[in-house]
């Protein structure tokens, strides 16, 4: 992207965060506190998740033999399936019904496949009055916009907004204001639609196999009347929607509504085997009984495919098709909190999950508009009900991205800084600087200090901010002169008469060439708790290129780190990280990119380096050879997205407390910065809008610490609050005098 | 789950607003007839010991659907965990009897409370590969925040009673 491309985005988002972003943000985190509170009141939660990604893993597994089944059982039923190949068949195909039952209107439940496929326009174009009649899809087809969150389709409008819009369009007798006035106004204009409705279309949220049942979940009723009142109902839903079994909804059932907008269950869940034995309401005809009058029904299910078989034969996007679209990733991601769908999202769908869906639905074009806007912070994924690993997925398809653009036009400037795994094609300018900061990371030490004033001086920021992005109002870390590795080696040996443990201390790139004090506090206080420890040289984890989707680059910085560190696990060293980010390369990325017998290890014998100090402890080392708080002390205390991810803060919490601190974690997903997220021109108004969220809890808690696990929060709560945090270790090292 | 499946079923019910009185066969109708608003649609009772009250419209007309204020139906089961009961969707009209009122009164034998969506679901496993069926679970009135707060009765009823019949 070029400088242009940058501020034109950057323009994009500063407008939305200025207009759409206080309501988004409201109705996100409100969503995301009930999921909170939902799922901890499920006792089997974790089994609930297995189980229904299970059930997706068979039905997509076994897609064609079901779709054949579900058909079947279908036309049994008396209905009609259509498998269409895509939007323009799909959409053919619905006319062709509507015109056949001579439909003025039809009327519509809440349906993601039929905004893909845009059936709205196709029948409007053709003679058919469409109606929305959920509520919140409802006030966006009067206000002609499209929906900002799959699930709560106007979650970027306001009571007032809403409002105004329905006091200027419709003019009622009393202006509209509350709530209540306005729904029960939408109720009213509604059911005089939906009763001169001549057809219902729904979607579809799953469809059994074994007797042609479709669960629909929602909330407001308005489902249940676009199926009961007419005598046609098209259902419109994607191939994926299959599962083999009517007994396989209870696990979604009790998951969505809780993942999504936090709601135990949502009002109604419709379980219709069409053409349902109701009797149809022919307003038409008032005064004949509704047993008297009902004509035989008629069922057209459209099955959609637009993609989705291909999906499922890329080992990438087929985890997309497990989605059951429930929002959670949405609501739970800080970036979508503050924007919402109309920037984190593409033709249809919108959030984390949406790269996928894009990317396979639409194509890779699509998808690059907001991809980055995943920042990898893995929130998502454990949020998700059926577990699946969103930012890898996000990963993937940026690298595809990176290697069918076009190459930077600033190429000269990072020449030796791009790996030739990479080239060719090859990721923009700015991807590849951060992707490869580890080179930047030792020249900066190198040349330091002279680098930091360099790098900190006006006329090179404004050089970086117009050839790669970096934006300027960002104040470059510090890079030290002296890294960890060379304070360790020369330092005298300091190992334990009777060593507990042997640890080797992994010297990420930023605890060895910025954050050196944290990696020196972290060496002593593993010595005090009496493990034999080293400090090797070794090379960067790969963090940084896998989040810009550099993935061959990484791969090599994997290889290269599992060729240092594994001759230690072989001999019976733990491996003990700082940095969060890169204990999630160790403990999750890993496995995507080395082989088992090079991942495994690694993975089970690698700690960070608190959830390591309260095992020691845990096992009788002396915890009080670490310092304490000496009286009374408070520490605010904002742990890393992935380490809370990995169900790692805890460790932290409880080590401080132990040591006489009182403790307040942080209560947002993510600091903002993710990495180099919040240095790029074209984010940096979004990173300090979530960053804001951090900012105001800790500046009102005036805690006598602050305290992070990770550098990139380090740098944004130095540039939220002033001073920069420390790590928690360095609350705990005894004073060493080196 | 130590509570009786009722007990669950009443708590979780009140979680999402709706109100559960236990009675006895003899006295349902009764406190069917206290709880109904006129005028009100509803769809016959399968059971022979309990009967709608007799000025309750059964079989209505459209028009009598739009007026009515109170819709009486019976549900299929219940289920104790989540406060949700089930409607079948029956040729006399459960469905919208129990949606296009105000006020919805289930009447639910308390034989039908199961306990938890497990059950519910090996249930309707059951029932749908014999007849091909149709349920509506139904949990608390018809609701929506779209229009930026929590309000109840968005499309379907503002209030739900449920008589369990023991």
């Amino acid at each position: 992207m070029s400088s242009k491309g940058h501020e034109a985005k950057a323009a994009r988002i500063r407008e939305l965060l200025e207009t759409e972003g206080d309501a988004v943000a409201t109705n996100t985190r409100g969503f995301n506190t009930g999921r909170y509170e939902s799922v901890a009141k499920l006792d089997d939660y974790q089994r609930l998740r297995q189980e229904a990604r299970e059930i997706k893993e068979d039905a997509i597994e076994r897609l064609p033999e079901l779709l054949e089944e579900l058909t079947e059982t279908v036309e049994a039923n008396g209905g009609t399936v259509y498998v269409a190949e895509d939007a323009a068949d799909a959409n053919r195909y619905v006319a062709e019904v509507c015109e056949a039952r001579d439909a003025e209107r039809l009327v519509k439940s809440k349906s993601m496949t039929s905004e893909e496929i845009e059936v709205n326009d196709y029948l409007q174009a053709r003679g058919v009055d469409v109606v929305e009649t959920d509520l919140g899809e409802w006030v966006l087809q009067v206000a002609d916009e499209s929906p900002s969150h799959i699930v709560a389709p106007a979650i970027h409008k306001s009571r007032e907004g809403i409002a105004a819009l329905f006091n200027e369009r419709f003019d009622p007798d009393e202006p509209l204001e509350t709530a209540e006035e306005l729904t029960m106004f939408a109720r009213e204009q509604l059911l005089e639609r939906i009763k001169g409705a001549d057809v219902g279309m729904t979607g579809a949220n799953f469809l059994t196999a074994d007797t042609g049942t479709m669960a629909l979940v929602t909330s407001e009723g308005n489902a249940r009347k676009t199926v009961t009142v007419p005598d046609t109902h098209i259902a419109v839903a994607g191939v994926e929607k299959v599962v083999p079994s009517v007994e396989d909804l209870q696990p979604f059932v009790e998951l969505i509504g809780r993942s999504g907008t936090g709601q135990d269950i949502t009002s109604y869940v419709s379980l219709l085997t069409p053409p349902v034995e109701s009797p149809t309401v022919d307003f038409d005809d008032p005064e004949t009984p509704i047993t008297e009058g009902s004509p035989d029904r008629e069922f057209h299910l459209v099955l959609v495919d637009n993609g989705r078989l291909a999906m499922r034969e890329d080992d990438t996007l087929r985890e997309t098709l497990y989605c059951i679209r429930c929002s959670a990733c949405s609501n739970t991601c800080a970036n979508f909190q503050s924007v919402g769908g109309h920037a984190f999202g593409g033709e249809t769908y919108s959030g984390g999950i949406a790269t996928g869906w894009e990317a396979g639905v639409e194509g890779l074009d699509t998808a690059a508009e907001f991809n980055d806007l995943c920042t990898g912070c893995s929130r998502c994924v454990e949020a998700c009900p059926v577990k699946i690993d969103i930012p890898w997925i996000n990963t993937v398809v940026r690298d595809r991205i990176n290697r069918s653009g076009d190459a930077g036009q600033f190429d000269f400037l990072v020449d030796g800084l791009t790996p030739d795994a990479e080239s060719g094609g090859g990721p923009e300018l700015q991807k590849r600087l951060f992707g490869n900061f580890e080179t930047l990371a030792k020249l900066g030490s190198t040349f330091a200090p002279l680098s930091n004033w360099v790098a900190n001086a006006g006329p090179v920021k404004g050089l970086l901010e117009r050839t790669v992005g970096v934006d300027r109002r960002r104040e470059f870390p510090a890079f030290q002169r002296e890294t960890l590795v060379d304070w360790f080696d020369d330092r005298d040996s300091r190992v334990p008469a009777d060593p507990e443990r042997k640890a080797v201390f992994y010297p990420d790139v930023y605890t060895n060439h910025m954050l050196v004090e944290r990696g020196k506090a972290a060496v002593r206080t593993l010595e005090a708790l009496g493990v034999e420890v080293v400090v090797p040289r070794a090379p960067g984890a790969g963090r940084a290129p896998l989040s810009q989707g550099m993935i061959a680059t990484a791969r090599s910085k994997a290889e290269r780190v599992a060729d240092a560190l594994g001759p230690y696990v072989e001999d019976g060293y733990d491996v003990v990280v700082l940095e969060p980010s890169d204990l999630a390369m160790f403990r999750e990325d890993y496995a995507h990119l080395l082989p088992a017998e090079a991942y495994e290890p690694l993975a089970e014998h690698s700690y960070e380096a608190v959830e390591y100090v309260y095992g020691l402890v845990a096992n009788g080392a002396d915890a009080d050879a670490l310092a304490s708080a000496g009286g009374p002390a408070s520490v605010a205390y904002h742990s890393h997205c992935q380490q809370r991810t990995m169900g790692l803060a805890e460790y932290t919490v409880a080590v401080l407390e132990q040591r006489g601190y009182e403790v307040t974690t942080s209560d947002v997903e993510c600091c903002g910065m993710a990495g180099s997220f919040g240095y790029k021109e074209q984010y940096y108004d979004l990173s300090m809008d979530v960053g804001e969220n951090l900012g105001e809890q800790f500046r009102s808690l005036e805690a006598d610490h602050v305290v992070a696990s990770g550098t990139s929060c380090t740098d944004q709560l130095e540039d939220l609050l002033g001073d920069p945090p420390r790590h928690p270790v360095e609350l705990l090292a005894p004073d060493g005098g080196d | 789950m130590t509570a009786e499946p009722y007990d669950r079923f009443a708590s979780r019910a009140a979680d999402f607003g709706v109100e559960v009185t236990r009675v006895a066969a003899a006295d349902a109708s009764s406190t069917i007839e206290t709880l109904v608003e006129r005028p009100a649609v509803g769809a016959a009772l399968p059971w022979a010991d309990v009967t709608l009250p007799e000025d309750v419209r059964t079989d209505p007309t459209p028009a009598e659907l739009d007026e009515a204020v109170t819709g009486v139906t019976a549900a299929a089961f219940a289920v104790a965990d989540y406060g949700s009961i089930a409607l079948r969707a029956t040729p006399d009209g459960t469905e919208p009897v129990s949606l296009f009122p105000d006020r919805h009164v289930a009447v639910l034998r308390e034989a039908d409370v199961l306990p938890d969506m497990a059950a519910a679901f090996d249930r309707l496993g059951e029932t749908f590969r014999a007849t091909y069926g149709s349920a509506i679970l139904a949990t608390g009135p018809s609701a929506t925040a779209d229009m930026g707060e929590l309000v109840k009765g968005a499309h379907g009823p503002k209030a739900v009673d449920v008589v369990v019949v023991r």
